[in-house]
């Protein structure tokens, strides 16, 4: 295992160094001169000499990229231009609100999807098995921000059961914090839940077929130890990985899921950031996700080899 | 003796048996029916926007502020009283447009890309998949909110930004479907024969790799389309005063209280649409693989 880990770590190098020259490369996508934009409206020539200096930009592109992405190793992706603050260490704030939101959502999604999809699997063809289809089909058509809108509507304006939005840390009120995230994660969750349904739909299809399934079912088993030892057991192999790269589909939901519910996250925190035109910590975050990203893929290849023998004696 | 004067008979029909069974199948599709009327109506609905005989989307009426349902507002109107009827009409054409267009980017780039990849294999398919590998670490709807960030907000910025976040996933697959290709016979064949790189392509390649990439990009549609209003929902795509269905629930998020079907209708039809083409792609999936799952 540690010699996969130390290949799949070592051909993740070359990915890490292209996501950091496009999160570089970026910034010259961008119309106009930002020292312009920096420099004021008097634009001092000598304010505009000083910036350029400071910033490295008389300095040619590679060096420009060399100096940008070795701040970036020792943890320095620059300073937000809104707030003073480090990138890293606003991310770093921002983070703990993100992660309760996608952990909350993805146990919501585990709960609704894997029973739905081991259900819709077993009554295969039948009304069961169509409605279980059409609603993982609306969970993954419905806009989450729409979702979101159309909830606060009911739950909060009309019913008055649930906060429309804000934010409670755990630590402060952890009773009050779940509450208020709860509307959020199960928007959230929705769309993983419909994703995870048809994995495991189609996982347990697999597994039904399968002899031992079979054997199981002619030793006299009941159909719930079959179903749960025997075959879920063995579907959790791809679940467990999907659920891995879900990652991805969490943070990007989150982005409009915090602004809906005006919740002060990681995804809050890149619209912000893009409507601030605070470049730098627009750029820290694509970075950041995309290597958070391809450690998730590794963790996912992993728990794969983890969970199927097979794979751990190739 | 009769069964070798059969053989030709039987390969014709094995031969035609994979179109065949694909129409069969696709005409069968309850999904792909509902999903191709879905999509049609939206199509025609968007196509028919400058004759239909509605209101003019941007034409302000502050007498008509939010007003429900009428027999003269179908659908009410909005914050400045707009008719939403036409505003939905015209923004379904900006949705569209964004999900088809976005799309073809998507499928132009990538699609070349994927069978350079999957055809000359070596330090071409590395260098192409270690760069596709790096553009798919990025969550899609990150990298489309930072690339239109960084090139402005506007509805054409939105669809080069989504077609650029969703090319990666074309490469993947065609180089896929191409290295699995180039392991047939016919494309041995083909070599045997001594047709040229740019003609194997052409007319053995692509024509064997189309039908996953046009599954993958019915449903990359309902993913698009779903992108642009998530973009123009945050301000980043359709400017105002021109409609969209997520700059439109964008408003409608103020005045939930007030006028709740500002925001009831542009959501249902975002959800529709994109349900058609889920429905569509589903359809054409099932009908093209031959693995029944």
């Amino acid at each position: 295992m540690l010699t996969f880990l130390g290949r799949r770590f070592l051909i993740a190098i070359p990915t890490i160094i292209l996501i950091s020259i496009f999160v570089f490369g970026m910034q010259k996508l961008l119309p106009g001169d930002p020292v312009l934009a920096m420099a004021g409206e008097e634009r001092d020539p000598e304010v505009i000499a000083f910036l350029r200096e400071k910033y490295h930009l008389n300095d040619p592109i590679a060096v420009q990229y060399f100096s940008w992405i070795s701040n970036a190793l020792r943890g320095d992706l620059g300073i937000s231009l809104r707030t003073n603050q480090p990138v890293l260490e606003l991310i770093g704030q921002k983070l703990p609100v993100t992660i309760q939101l996608a952990t909350m959502a993805l146990v919501i999604a585990l709960f609704i999807g894997i029973p739905a999809g081991v259900l819709s699997a077993y009554k295969k063809g039948t009304w069961v098995d169509w409605l279980a289809n059409i609603i993982a089909l609306s969970g993954l058509s419905i806009p989450n921000f729409w979702l979101g809108i159309m909830l606060i509507l009911l739950v909060s304006v009309n019913l008055g059961w649930l906060p429309a939005s804000g934010y409670r840390p755990l630590t402060e009120d952890f009773w009050l914090s779940i509450k208020t995230m709860l509307m959020p994660a199960f928007v959230l969750g929705t769309g993983l839940a419909a994703t995870l349904m048809r994995h495991t739909r189609s996982a347990m299809l697999g597994v039904l077929r399968s002899d031992y399934v079979r054997t199981a079912r002619a030793k006299g088993m009941s159909e719930a130890t079959v179903l749960v030892n025997h075959a879920l057991r063995n579907a959790m192999v791809p679940i467990v990985t999907v659920t891995t790269l879900l990652f991805g589909e969490l943070l990007a939901g989150a982005v409009l899921t915090e602004q809906i519910f005006t919740i002060p996250g990681f995804g809050k925190l890149v619209v912000d950031a893009v409507f601030n035109r605070d470049y730098a910590v627009v750029q820290g975050i694509v970075l950041c996700t995309g290597v958070a990203f391809i450690f998730m893929n590794i963790l996912a290849d992993a728990a794969y080899r983890v969970l199927n023998p097979r794979m751990r004696d190739k | 003796m009769t069964a070798t004067a059969e053989l030709p008979v039987q390969q014709d029909a094995v031969a035609a048996k994979p179109q065949s069974r694909f129409r069969k199948k696709l005409t069968s599709s309850r999904s792909a029916f509902f999903g191709g009327i879905l999509v049609l109506f939206f199509v025609v609905v968007a196509l028919l926007a400058p004759i239909l005989p509605i209101a003019d989307p941007i034409a302000t009426d502050w007498l008509a502020v939010r007003k429900p349902p009428t027999s003269a507002h179908p659908f009410g109107t909005d914050e400045i009283g707009r008719d939403m009827l036409s505003r939905m009409i015209w923004g379904a054409r900006a949705s569209l447009l964004a999900g088809v267009i976005s799309v073809a980017i998507a499928v132009l780039l990538g699609v070349p890309f994927g069978v350079l990849a999957g055809y000359c294999r070596g330090w071409t398919d590395t260098v192409i998949s270690r760069f596709t590998e790096a553009l798919l670490a990025a969550p899609f709807l990150i990298l489309a909110i930072a690339l239109a960030a960084f090139m402005g907000p506007s509805l054409r910025n939105v669809m080069i930004a989504i077609g650029l976040s969703a090319m990666p996933l074309f490469i993947r697959i065609a180089r896929g479907q191409t290295m699995a290709v180039m392991t047939e016979d016919y494309i041995e064949s083909a070599r045997a024969i001594g047709i040229g790189h740019g003609a194997m392509v052409w007319r053995y390649i692509l024509p064997n790799i189309f039908p996953p990439i046009l599954i993958q990009a019915t449903l990359t549609i309902a993913t698009a389309i779903i992108a642009e209003a998530s973009l123009s929902f945050l301000g980043l795509g359709q400017q105002p005063p021109a409609p969209s269905w997520g700059s439109m629930l964008n408003t409608a998020k103020n005045f939930l209280e007030q006028a709740p079907w500002m925001a009831l209708y542009p959501g249902a039809s975002i959800f529709l649409v994109v349900l058609g083409f889920n429905l569509l792609g589903d359809g054409l999936r099932d009908a093209l693989d031959p693995r029944e799952i």
